[in-house]
């Protein structure tokens, strides 16, 4: 069926349209911080036969529009042909079919339309507590899934319409936080009841032809669109390789290569050379580093459509068994802190070919820091959230200051906020000076949080990254500061063994546990930037007088002005010309 | 004795002036360019221009941007902050956002300079426990420090001062004892509200504008003074109401979105008298659309809005949507051959390519131009003699028509029919998102553009009719003159119902009603009557998204089983479905404050003299509709009597807007002179 270029510009809103609706709505109604404030969440709309992706909302998580394909997939093959009738509704986490963590509960609907199985919607959304032997579930110190909490398979939550209770209730049973989940799941029904009304009016309006012919249009122009935008790029082969502090099992490195062609108009992303998989949580099944590619590229190639039809012409190398692409029953928790690296190492990469598309490496760890305890009448609370740091510098202009993650588009929750819920209170919540990699743009800046124990005890966890190997610089930039975790005991401040991850810290009323995070990367040479704004750096505190001189060639006077005489002799040393 | 109420509505590009002569029940309408660097000239003139005698004059209420502008160009006052120990970069950290989901690319710099943001020691706990007193010389050398770096006014901000406010206020008080300043505030009496960014940024933007609206609203002061005016002046705020010259001094922040809200408080006072209670406003402008509701004669409230990335404002204000399709967006095709429309805007210099001043990318005018529907030898809003109808055909045929293989024309109405349903998704975002059917609503165009495009809108929405006002044109002006007085406040609670003492927060609640009254009587405006509203913002133990639950004090007094009775019902429509067993948290109360001033008589605008539709036609163009040409009358808008009936396709022009009747549709101007559009056979 041939379809006009308007009335195709105008489904594709309408569609984009129901699928923003389904992820407000749950935003608006979930329970848990993590989506509600965090929007670690997603909905779309996918193919009725393959399970590919069709439309995805613009608020979602960024990751889960490469990844939702594959849990929408796994649904599929389990109901088997002719097996999804109206009313039905699927739930699982199974992270292995589809993607990601245990963390992230996804429901996937069939649509019907005139009895005929149209498309299928889909939400995900990062429940508060999944079970496991950590609240929150980012255990770094899994070796199996089973430490990480339960696991359910493809399930149908509705039968044809009923609601079969004894699946809340095995739900219910495994969740520390259970009136949380309760909230989250009615959210997500909430969300995909209200994108079937929408879609339905949308099929009774323009007839599933028409709908049926605009989507597979989509796909192919979205294939059509990224092979222009890889043409675009020189061709050639580039490398990047960056690192894992360690999988906090065993305190070894683990390398992310990629071995990136670009050939006219088709790229291949080859990431052979990548470590195997690991003993703890840091593995990821391939469903999740084809999404993390999905991200990357969407940030380079900003105009790409969320749609199957991008990923077309881009072939992926992913060896079996590698930590890129591992089965069950490896552990998954720490997932996030594996795309984020894969996602630095496609920056890298596309910097060599073209540095003015892209931006240098960001903070790169979602520092997963919960607490946990007892009130003293009883009560257990669990406080987890993520944190922020700095952007990667780029061509334009400086890395953002406190920025979210590249995977994501959550926001803080508000300290006060946080202090009202939990017997914590912040001692500190501010920007870390010499956080950002130097650079002629500097990476921004990382920040420092400190929070101090009201209650009589807690156990703290954490799972960060980026402790050993910091967050790189593009076209002669430098690295931003390492990540850095301190906790006190009766005996003073320490350090977690694994840098960057672990479990069961136990602090006592009055003690404090401390995260700086890590800046973004520098772009271009640090010796190039403007001693004025390295100057403005120092008064506002962003960078040290002894940084300025040591990273940047630049002397201040006493009073905080360039010192021209100064800087020349420390950019040029010798009597080399200056370079422009 | 005449007595002249007089609305100004300082925009972008030309003052509007609309004088109501209360004694003889007539208005005056005047329009002059806005004068730059010192609105308040154009002010004066534009009053000058419609009243001889300023002495006649009541009140002149005033709908201004300067406020808006000042945050969008950062043109505010050198601002200090002195907070909390360690907490110094809250305003700077935002809430951990970015600009663009995609691209990583963006900064941010706070309207307060680190080095102008300074600490002191102490601490008050989420339960308002004071942990650590403050000290007032600390407080004090910090301020001095500010003074000496050159800083106009200063914002106290400790964290959780919504929950005690103690020490911000025994730091602000040590301020001024040293440094007596009228721009030295607290943040909890800008906003005493939960969530730290949200409160600093609100009040520090307050701060920040605090010297040069009060130096603009006293060289207005001042300049009425000289021409003999002796009435009171009050000032638009964002959420539809007004306020004294005092309270916009101390709460400029309140006036960032004075100018729209002033649009849609006329829209709704118009349409309310047309019998239209459900509406949603259009303005359509050069880069952008913004949309807002009225529901049962009731403006749609945001609690917050971003002014720009990172500078969030939070003050309950007419919530507008606004989207990226004026008359100015560039029509293009993707890489992937797609056909899109905006965001990207020719804004209106050079504008679009017809203006002839060196743009060659079709927009949305220039389409409306190929199709006949704007008159080029009649261009609105007076600055262009005629528009280039050859070079916008020529734009337009190389950029879209030529690669998509289609007639000029078609590619045409292909961009029309695209910016429509562009807007259309605006006007589903605020109506049927929300629970709204359209049907049930009439789409009101402002400002010049809009009323090419909303018989579109009726058909694409399903809406029920559109109402275009007499004049277009002036409509924020006239919301000045129409709008009541109103203040809000906010004070957070955050308690568990069962652990509400309700009597004791009743007191509260109805003595913050009563001062806040205060400040409404004594503005010395004359009201037809005051009134209160109570609204609590509430929540499931959990959640952290609230809901706003509107209450009335019931006369055996609040108690939890009327509490709760009121958040359920008010979830339930929220969200179809309660939750059982779980705790039901309130998070603040909100208290509302109305003046009203007496009613405006729509009447005034009654067409007076007009003449039957087939009298008032002045010509026929060819307009492309549809798919095919059509041979549309031209009418003189103004001329047209009451009960006139034209059917689309047809154009009405008038000076400031150019109506398009679709074919298929029917207009009809009704006794006060506005005209109503619908399907011909469900005339309203």
């Amino acid at each position: 069926m041939e379809i006009d270029a308007v009335t195709l510009a105008i489904l594709k809103g309408r569609f984009e349209q129901i699928a923003d609706e389904m992820d407000a709505t749950l935003f608006r109604a979930a329970f848990n911080p993590i989506i509600a404030e965090a929007h670690d969440a997603s909905h779309g709309l996918y193919d009725a036969e393959t399970g590919m992706t069709l439309v995805q909302g613009k608020s979602g998580l960024p990751i889960f529009v490469g990844a939702m394909a594959f849990a929408v997939k796994s649904v599929i093959d389990k109901a088997g042909p002719g097996g999804h009738a109206p009313g039905d509704l699927w739930i699982f986490n199974d992270p292995y079919d589809g993607g990601t963590h245990l963390s992230d509960f996804r429901l996937v609907k069939p649509l019907f339309h005139d009895g005929r199985l149209f498309c299928f919607l889909a939400s995900v959304g990062h429940w508060h507590d999944v079970g496991g032997n950590v609240p929150g579930n980012y255990n770094p110190a899994a070796t199996e899934v089973f430490q990480e909490g339960m696991l359910i398979p493809p399930v149908k939550l509705y039968d044809k319409g009923e609601l079969r209770q004894d699946i809340i209730d095995i739900l219910s049973a495994n969740s520390r936080l259970p009136l949380s989940l309760y909230g989250d799941l009615n959210g997500q029904i909430n969300a995909l009841d209200l994108g079937e009304r929408r879609m339905t009016a949308l099929l009774e309006e323009y007839g599933e032809a028409t709908a049926g012919a605009c989507l597979r249009q989509l796909k192919e122009r979205a294939a059509t669109m990224m092979r222009a935008q890889i043409a675009a790029l020189p061709d050639g082969t580039v490398s990047a390789e960056d690192w894992l502090d360690n999988d906090g099992i065993v305190d070894e490195p683990l390398k992310i290569a990629l071995d990136l062609t670009v050939e006219k108009d088709r790229m291949v992303m080859d990431f052979s050379r990548s470590s195997p998989a690991c003993l703890g949580p840091v593995n990821i099944s391939r469903a999740t580093a084809v999404a993390a590619c999905y991200t990357a590229l969407k940030h380079i190639f900003g105009e790409v459509p969320a749609n199957a039809g991008v990923l077309e012409p881009v072939e992926f190398r992913i060896a079996e068994d590698s930590l890129l692409s591992v089965k069950a029953p490896k552990p998954v928790g720490g997932y996030t802190e594996t795309i984020l690296r894969m996602i630095d190492v496609v920056f890298q990469a596309v910097a060599q070919l073209a540095p003015e598309k892209t931006v240098a490496c960001a903070y790169g760890t979602i520092n997963a820091l919960s607490m946990a305890g007892h009130r003293s009448n009883g009560a257990r609370w669990v406080m987890f959230s993520f944190f922020g740091g700095g952007h990667g510098g780029h061509h334009q202009d400086d890395g953002l200051n406190h920025g979210n993650a590249p995977i994501s588009t959550a926001t803080i929750p508000p300290l006060e906020i946080l202090e009202a819920a939990y017997p914590v209170r912040f001692t500190q919540w501010a920007l870390r000076p010499d956080s950002g990699g130097p650079g002629r743009h500097r990476g921004g800046l990382g920040a420092v949080y400190e929070i101090e124990l009201l209650e009589e005890s807690a156990d703290a966890f954490l799972f960060g990254e980026r402790g050993k190997f910091p967050p790189q610089g593009i076209a002669g930039g430098a690295p931003a500061a390492a990540n850095r975790f301190t906790y006190q005991q009766d005996d003073g401040a320490h350090e977690p063994p694994m840098v960057s991850k672990m479990v069961g810290i136990h602090i006592a009323r009055g003690q404090r546990v401390r995260l700086e995070t890590p800046g973004g990367g520098g772009y271009g040479d640090p010796l190039s930037r403007d001693p004025q704004s390295v100057a403005r750096d120092v008064a506002r505190g962003f960078v040290s007088p002894e940084a300025a001189k040591r990273d940047y060639g630049v002397g201040l006077d006493p009073a905080g002005a360039v010192d021209p005489a100064a800087t020349a002799r420390l950019r040029h040393p010798k009597d080399q010309k200056e370079t422009a | 004795m005449s007595a002249f109420v007089v609305g100004v509505d300082v925009g972008g590009t030309f003052t509007d002036v609309f004088v109501l002569d209360e004694a003889e029940g007539a208005i005056r309408i005047a329009k002059v360019p806005s004068t730059f660097g010192d609105q308040s000239r154009g002010f004066i003139e534009g009053i000058g221009e419609a009243v001889d005698d300023f002495a006649q004059i009541r009140t002149v209420v005033h709908g201004t941007t300067v406020g808006t502008n000042a945050l969008l160009e950062r043109k505010g006052a050198r601002t200090g902050i002195i907070t909390t120990q360690g907490f110094r970069d809250v305003l700077e950290m935002r809430r951990r956002d970015r600009p663009a989901t995609w691209g990583l690319r963006g900064s941010f710099e706070p309207v307060v300079d680190r080095s102008d943001r300074l600490e002191v020691a102490e601490r008050v706990l989420a339960d308002g426990s004071v942990l650590e007193p403050v000290d007032p010389a600390a407080v004090q050398d910090r301020a001095k420090a500010l003074s000496a770096a050159g800083c106009e006014a200063v914002c106290v901000f400790f964290i959780n001062g919504y929950a005690n406010s103690a020490n911000e206020t025994q730091a602000v008080e040590a301020v001024r004892r040293v440094w007596p300043n009228a721009y030295v505030s607290a943040a909890t009496e800008i906003l005493p509200e939960i969530r730290e960014f949200e409160r600093l940024s609100t009040a520090t933007l307050n701060a920040y504008l605090q010297p040069a609206v009060s130096s603009y609203l006293d060289r207005l002061q001042s300049g009425l003074k000289q021409r003999d005016f002796g009435g009171d002046v009050l000032i638009v705020q964002s959420n539809g109401g007004v306020m004294a010259v005092e309270s916009a001094k101390r709460y400029p922040v309140r006036t960032a979105l004075s100018g729209p809200a002033a649009g849609v408080i006329a829209a709704k006072a118009i349409a309310g008298a047309a019998g239209f209670e459900n509406l949603i406003t259009c303005d359509m402008g050069g880069t952008s659309f913004d949309v807002s509701l009225v529901a049962g004669g009731k403006a749609a409230i945001a609690a917050q809005t971003s002014i720009d990335f990172g500078m969030v404002v939070r003050t309950p204000m007419i919530e507008i949507t606004t989207i990226g399709a004026g008359g100015g967006s560039i029509a293009y095709l993707d890489q992937s051959g797609l056909l899109q429309v905006g965001p990207e805007s020719a804004g209106s210099n050079p504008g679009p390519v017809c203006y002839g001043l060196g743009n060659t990318r079709p927009t949305v005018t220039d389409a409306n131009l190929l199709l006949g529907r704007i008159n080029p030898e009649r261009p609105i809003g007076g600055k262009l003699e005629k528009l280039d109808v050859a070079a916008a055909r020529a734009a337009m045929e190389a950029v879209i028509a030529g690669p998509l293989d289609l007639s000029v024309e078609e590619a045409a109405e292909a961009v029309i029919r695209l910016a429509n349903a562009k807007m259309a998704g605006a006007i589903r975002l605020v109506s049927i998102e929300r629970g709204h059917d359209p049907a049930k609503f009439t789409a009101m165009p402002f400002g010049g553009g809009g009323a090419l495009h909303t018989g579109a809108l009726i058909k694409e929405v399903g809406l029920g009719a559109a109402l275009v006002p007499r004049f277009p044109g002036v409509t924020s002006a006239l919301g000045c003159v129409v709008a009541d007085m109103r203040h809000d406040r906010v004070q957070t609670v955050n308690r568990l119902l069962a652990q509400t003492d309700f009597a004791a927060l009743q007191s509260e609640m109805t003595a913050v009603a009563e001062a806040t009254e205060e400040v409404v009587r004594g503005s010395g405006i004359a009201f037809e009557r005051i009134e209160r509203s109570y609204e609590f913002d509430m929540l499931y133990l959990g959640q952290t998204h609230s809901i706003a639950v509107p209450l009335e004090i019931p006369p055996e007094g609040l108690d939890q089983a009327s509490v709760t009775a009121a958040f359920e019902t008010a979830y339930r429509a929220a969200y179809g479905r309660l939750l059982e067993n779980i705790p039901i948290r309130l998070m603040n109360y909100r208290v509302t404050v109305t003046g009203r001033r007496p009613a405006f008589d729509m009447g005034v605008f009654a067409p007076a003299g007009g003449r039957p539709a087939a009298d008032c036609a002045i010509g026929s163009r060819e307009v492309y509709a549809e798919g095919r040409f059509w041979t549309a009358t031209v009418y003189e808008r103004l001329e047209l009597e009451a009960g006139a009936v034209v059917p689309g396709p047809a154009l009405l022009e008038q000076a400031d807007a150019t109506i398009f009747i679709d074919p298929g549709l029917s207009g009809r101007v009704d006794g006060f002179g506005n005209l109503i559009i619908s399907g011909r056979e469900g005339q309203q």
